[in-house]
């Protein structure tokens, strides 16, 4: 039998993208620091051919899933020759492998872009950034060359593949992980201009204008890439919930919370010129918190519905690229970190002293689900028993920090820079504050119980809506307001839809597990839903078992619902999945449990109120995102 | 305000601030942990009474009855036996012979009712509670 000489292609560009990415390590960073010119403008070449090679390498393995080779371990352990096509590219990240093969590649993209869209920074500057991801990839490099190879070899072939995990064949999977690294490995960008900036000891303005960009844009990414996990947990996984502060989860939330303060504290930076040890601190955590994401999920340390079986050796190696990254960045920040600490003088009462309170609540709030994830860990790594931290801790610390972010987050817009005056700022908020406290006492009402909770969540909710649309208003008459205005305002009105959601659902939804045959009844939030019947249906690659339920309201038939458990061809495990009925105002969700004695099935409904709006703010938020990057004095910057 | 009042008020907020979110994790910490207690410990009396805590282990063969709605298993690590039961809808990949971890209180008959019942995404995959569970009765078995 003869195998196609392909993979080995794919593993040579591997082998030579190492040595590309050493010299685009080493070389420019040795060349800005002694002025050496020749070897600084090394960078930009070398970061294209690195991004080329990791391309083809990247390419080969999907290509290897095309075609179904079977001879390339990866694929033989992660596909099967009756998965459907779009399926098998999702499945070149469904591995260990195969996702860190795509970290690199969205890592040597993010660091092309940066050369290609740096033609106007002072080219040390450039030399030191492109320098410092070129010594992230190497490292990288070396781990996937050293422990995960996605080319290794299997030979003889295997006559078929291992098929991947049947809850894995989604769309949410298709597009989750690529949308969640490139946020993750965005914030190298702007970890390495940090670290370019201590290395010169040039943090100014201008150099907090270039890096903001780049961070908003990673932090798109992880908004998104966040909510499309949430998003696919909830339909796909058939829990019916939409966070489980699960330590994956956990992972990707703790740099998106430090990447949000970052954001707003580069603004100060940019705008104020304060700030700048914080930023440059920030910039360092949320790269090292992508990274410690990234050993947590790979090294299988964690007890999480995401822990695969893993090898042990490749958790010792991300730990040691773990502790030298963050052990050398933080090492060089206590030498170099600027000595002035605040910036430009600001009273008590300035948008300053609120940007920095949202800070530090955020700063908290990552830490302290840090603490939570970690600590299992710990206890365990001390031998001191098996625990596990569950989401009571996630929430009774989490809800009670992010109160006052919310709070703040609504008058910080208002406040000016340096200094503010207290009356002037309580006489525009007035009416906001009206109208968010007839919320909070109005919506429980109508909406059924009122708890104290509740309340407070749409106090804030509206609080925050009704002071954005305030601001519009005034900002309208003054003149046409900037994309960047308009970002913030689309980013703070997205997390209010987002609390919204949080607290409609938290408060008022209805879960009840019954059993039911067929023409039984259930009704949830004034739905009433029956059973008609329960039979076999046939899938492209599984056998299912399908109900077939009306969902009715106010005695009129208005929608039918197919709920389905699956066996697929090619694994043991059965899957289910949910039918939702999807609505602005609300959700209903019903998936088939066991069956039981009697013809009948034990059956699972859900009533959702407002769920969507949770995955609606984050949208928005990530639309307020892009508002901030398309500014123009970004754009002005590239026209030049 | 002189500047050297305001850095004090500010500092003097932060770590205000930062004491009132310690005590807020320490206080939820301590009341929100689940210990993981094997089924051998379970049985000679080692588990936390009146409070919830995890078992991990393997469902017993030929042990899962359903009554309606209300399921039970026995959760054993080959040594001795707990038997579990538990209502509402088990997650897809619960099944007899596999690992799985439970969640929940001891009630004074013996019986554990679990609140949660947790399995894991993939078949081949054994929860690193159920397996320890089992080693640790077998080491204690050989000795």
């Amino acid at each position: 039998m003869e195998y196609s000489m392909i993979p080995e292609i794919g593993h040579f560009a591997l082998i030579l993208a190492l040595g590309v990415s050493i010299i685009q390590g080493v070389l420019p960073l040795i060349g800005a620091q002694q002025g050496r010119r020749e070897w600084l403008v090394l960078a930009r070449p070398a970061t294209q051919i690195s991004f080329m090679l990791l391309a083809i390498s990247f390419c080969v393995l999907a290509w290897s899933f095309y075609v179904n080779d079977f001879s390339v371990l990866y694929v033989a352990e992660h596909s099967n020759s009756q998965l459907p096509t779009v399926y098998r590219l999702g499945a070149v990240w469904g591995g260990h492998e195969g996702s860190l093969l795509l970290w690199i590649f969205l890592l040597t993209g993010w660091a092309f872009a940066v050369a290609q869209l740096s033609k106007t920074l002072d080219e040390f500057m450039v030399a030191r950034v492109l320098g410092v991801l070129g010594l992230v990839a190497t490292g990288l490099l070396l781990f996937v060359l050293a422990t995960s190879n996605p080319f290794e070899r299997l030979l003889p072939a295997a006559q078929d593949g291992r098929s991947l995990n049947p809850l894995l064949q989604d769309p949410g999977l298709v597009f989750h992980p690529p949308m969640l690294y490139m946020g993750y490995v965005g914030f190298s960008v702007a970890f390495a201009f940090a670290i370019a900036s201590l290395l010169t000891g040039k943090l100014d303005a201008a150099w907090a204008r270039w890096s903001r960009p780049w961070t908003t844009t990673a932090w798109i990414f992880l908004t998104l890439g966040i909510a499309l996990g949430s998003w696919w947990a909830y339909y796909e996984l058939g829990w019916g919930g939409w966070w489980f502060w699960d330590p994956v989860e956990n992972a990707s939330f703790m740099p998106w919370l430090i990447g949000t303060a970052l954001l707003h504290s580069l603004a100060v930076t940019e705008k104020r010129g304060g700030f700048k040890n914080w930023t440059v601190l920030l910039a360092i955590i949320a790269f090292s918190m992508s990274l410690l994401g990234t050993f947590l999920v790979r090294s299988g340390v964690l007890t999480s519905v995401h822990a695969f079986a893993t090898d042990p050796r490749r958790g010792i190696f991300i730990l040691i690229l773990l502790s030298l990254v963050v052990g050398s960045s933080l090492f060089l920040y206590a030498l170099r970190a600027p000595r002035s600490t605040l910036g430009g003088a600001f009273s008590l009462m300035s948008r300053e002293t609120l940007m920095l309170l949202g800070n530090v609540f955020l700063v908290v709030a990552a830490a302290s689900v840090l603490l939570g994830t970690l600590y299992p860990l710990l206890i365990d790594a001390l031998n001191l028993g098996k625990i596990s931290v569950g989401p009571p801790y996630f929430n009774a610390v989490f809800v009670p920090i992010m109160v006052p972010v919310l709070f703040l987050l609504a008058i910080g817009p208002w406040a000016s820079w340096k200094s503010t005056n207290l009356v002037a700022l309580l006489k525009r908020l007035w009416l906001a504050a009206v109208i968010a406290l007839v919320a909070a006492i109005l919506i429980p009402r109508m909406m059924g119980e009122f708890t104290i909770l509740t309340a407070l969540g749409f106090l804030l909710s509206f609080w925050i809506i009704a002071s954005g649309v305030l601001q519009i208003i005034r900002q309208f008459k003054v003149g046409k307001p900037t994309r960047s205005f308009i970002g913030m305002q689309l980013g703070h009105v997205g997390i209010a839809v987002f609390v919204i959601g949080v607290t409609m659902v938290g408060a008022y939804q209805e879960e009840k597990d019954v059993r039911m045959a067929p023409g039984d009844m259930v009704s949830v939030g004034g739905y009433q839903i029956r059973l008609v019947e329960v039979r076999p249906a046939q899938g492209p690659n599984y056998q299912a078992t399908r109900g077939t339920f009306e969902l009715g309201r106010h005695g009129t038939v208005e929608e039918f619902l197919y709920p389905e458990k699956r066996n697929y061809d090619s694994s043991t495990m059965p899957m289910t999945e949910a039918a939702i009925n999807a609505g602005l105002t609300r959700d209903i969700y019903v998936s088939l449990g066991e069956p039981l004695e009697g013809n009948a099935w034990a059956v699972r409904v859900y009533y959702k109120p407002f769920v969507d709006w949770i995955w609606g703010g984050c949208l928005l938020m990530a639309l307020g995102g892009f508002f901030a990057v398309m500014d123009k004095r970004y754009r002005l910057r590239l026209q030049k | 305000m002189k500047p050297r009042h305001k850095r004090a008020l500010i500092i003097v907020g932060a770590l205000a601030t930062l004491a009132i979110a310690a005590v807020l994790i320490l206080n939820a910490l301590n009341s929100n942990i689940a210990l993981y207690v094997t089924p051998s410990e379970v049985t000679a009396g080692k588990a936390p009474k009146g409070q919830t805590f995890r078992i991990g282990g393997l469902v017993k063969d030929g042990s899962l009855k359903r009554d309606e709605l209300v399921v039970h298993f026995i959760i054993t690590d080959l040594v001795k036996e707990i038997p579990v039961s538990y209502k509402g809808i088990l997650p897809d990949l619960f099944k007899e012979g596999k690992g799985a971890v439970v969640q929940g209180k001891l009630s004074p008959d013996g019986q554990f009712v679990a609140s949660e019942v947790l399995a894991k995404h993939d078949e081949n995959y054994m929860p690193p509670e159920a397996k320890h569970a089992l080693e640790q009765a077998q080491k204690n078995g050989a000795k």
